[in-house]
């Protein structure tokens, strides 16, 4: 079980509170992660990654056990503390003015 | 008993302001959507309990929200908005072609006939509707491929399809603004696309009256005379009796020739609303008095409008999508300014009134007349 940590406009935008858990059927990489969250709360396409592209959108960060995996690719692989839903992967909004 | 709904979008969310009929007694909904910007909020003529709503960041992008109980609960519907076909480009400011970048959606104008038909005026500038009440959206692709889009290059405040207009007297004729592009109209229902700048002078650009290029900050049309168009543009308001073939200046007496929304009254078909600004970069009243003007003759002669508007001290600005007439016996006018307050007038503009005076600094203002 993969545990997702959203920032509160998408937790907001996804009607959701807390954690989310995740059970990616298929290898857990970064792309899996982001397909599952997106399956699970249609409502989140489009807000961390293009829809047509699939690219990371620029003030978008993804940060697991203290590392920025914001430039991987999707098929990235997880770190196994991930994985195992030790650590969250957390979706962060970058700080940036406004 | 009739009354008001007024739809103000903000820097940091939306807010609904209703009244009844005198318009005296507020009441204030909101933060909706609390910290993203809200470029637009508009309500369905034919349903208005159907309101949709632009929400965006810089952060996580579009999303398009719909509300199907006049404003009080709102579901998240389609933010999918992919340029038709080959993307193209359009000038840029060094010279170069660009490609076209989609960006957010700055104005949404529901169709007068069915609540789930609306179109959304993009940043890059194009036109989008959705036929399914804002589940998918698909883009006109005639209007940036009528064959001046690569001559389209963007303004200080980027380049984006601000204003749709629908002829309610000729279905499928539809006029959009584009700043810097210009007017354009369909009448096709948006296949195919003409630029209507002919009478337009812009002393900024290399060739004064281009057929495109010229900085439309808005334009406006009473739906009685669907063949009369007014227009604030970047320098000077201009006027057209011949459906957008030609223009001519109107502006008269005024005491900038800048400016951004521009509206008619509800009633009164030559009778025209505008909030003069000065600029090149200040944006914000002359001389510190937040003046509205009003002409009754369709434009040329124009009245300030002070009583009850500050006079001293007021540097804010009004943006092209924050003013709004109500269709009361009376006609109410409202705006809203960058400085967060929401001026309403029931009586034309005669004497006026601060709604609330502390939001997000107002992007934009509509208002439904509820029976």
């Amino acid at each position: 079980m993969i545990r997702v940590m959203l920032p509160h406009h998408l937790r907001t935008l996804a009607r959701l509170d807390g954690v989310v858990e995740l059970q990616v059927e298929r290898s857990p990489t970064l792309g899996a992660v982001l397909d599952a969250l997106e399956a699970r709360y249609p409502v989140l396409r489009g807000t961390m990654r293009d829809h047509v592209t699939l690219r990371r959108r620029p003030f978008v960060r993804f940060f697991a056990c203290e590392q920025d995996l914001s430039h991987e690719p999707p098929e990235a692989a997880l770190p196994e503390a991930v994985v195992l839903g030790e650590e969250p992967f957390l979706v962060i909004g970058a700080i940036a003015g406004g | 008993m009739s009354g008001v709904r007024v739809l103000v979008g903000t820097r940091k969310g939306a807010f609904v302001l209703t009244s009844d009929e005198k318009r005296q007694d507020w009441e204030v909904g909101g933060p909706y959507f609390a910290g993203w910007e809200i470029y637009h909020l508009k309500g369905s003529p034919a349903d208005p309990n159907r309101i949709y709503a632009s929400q965006s960041s810089g952060w996580f992008g579009q999303m398009i929200q719909r509300s199907d109980d006049g404003g009080q609960t709102w579901e998240a519907v389609g933010n999918e908005f992919v340029y038709d076909g080959t993307t193209g480009t359009h000038q840029w400011y060094d010279g170069t072609q660009h490609p076209w970048e989609f960006k957010r959606v700055w104005h949404l104008e529901p169709s007068l006939t069915d609540p789930d038909t609306v179109y959304a005026g993009a940043e890059d500038a194009a036109l989008f509707r959705t036929t399914d009440g804002g589940k998918t959206w698909t883009e006109l692709y005639g209007l940036r491929n009528h064959g001046s889009g690569p001559r389209w290059q963007p303004g200080a405040g980027g380049m984006a399809v601000h204003t749709i207009i629908q002829d309610p007297s000729h279905p499928g004729r539809i006029f959009v603004a584009i700043s810097a592009a210009g007017v354009f109209r369909t009448d096709d229902g948006g296949e195919t696309w003409r630029p209507m700048n002919r009478g337009l002078k812009s002393q900024y650009i290399p060739d004064p009256d281009a057929e495109v290029g010229h900085c439309v900050h808005r334009m406006a049309m009473h739906p009685s005379r669907p063949g009369v168009l007014f227009m604030q543009m970047h320098w000077d308001v201009n006027r057209s009796d011949d459906a957008g073939e030609s223009w001519r200046e109107v502006s008269g007496n005024l005491p900038t020739d800048f400016g951004f929304p521009i509206e008619v009254h509800a009633h009164e078909p030559e009778t025209v609303y505008v909030v003069p600004i000065k600029s090149d970069s200040e944006h914000f009243p002359p001389e510190g008095k937040l003046r509205v003007y009003r002409s009754r003759t369709g434009g040329n002669e124009w009245e300030p409008l002070t009583n009850g508007l500050p006079q001293s001290d007021c540097y804010v600005n009004v943006l092209r999508d924050a003013m709004a007439v109500d269709r009361l016996d009376s006609c109410g006018v409202y705006f809203g300014t960058t400085g967060g307050q929401v001026y309403a007038s029931a009586d034309s503009g005669d004497t006026w009134a601060p709604i609330v005076r502390d939001l997000p600094a107002v992007l934009s203002v509509e208002v439904q007349t509820l029976p």
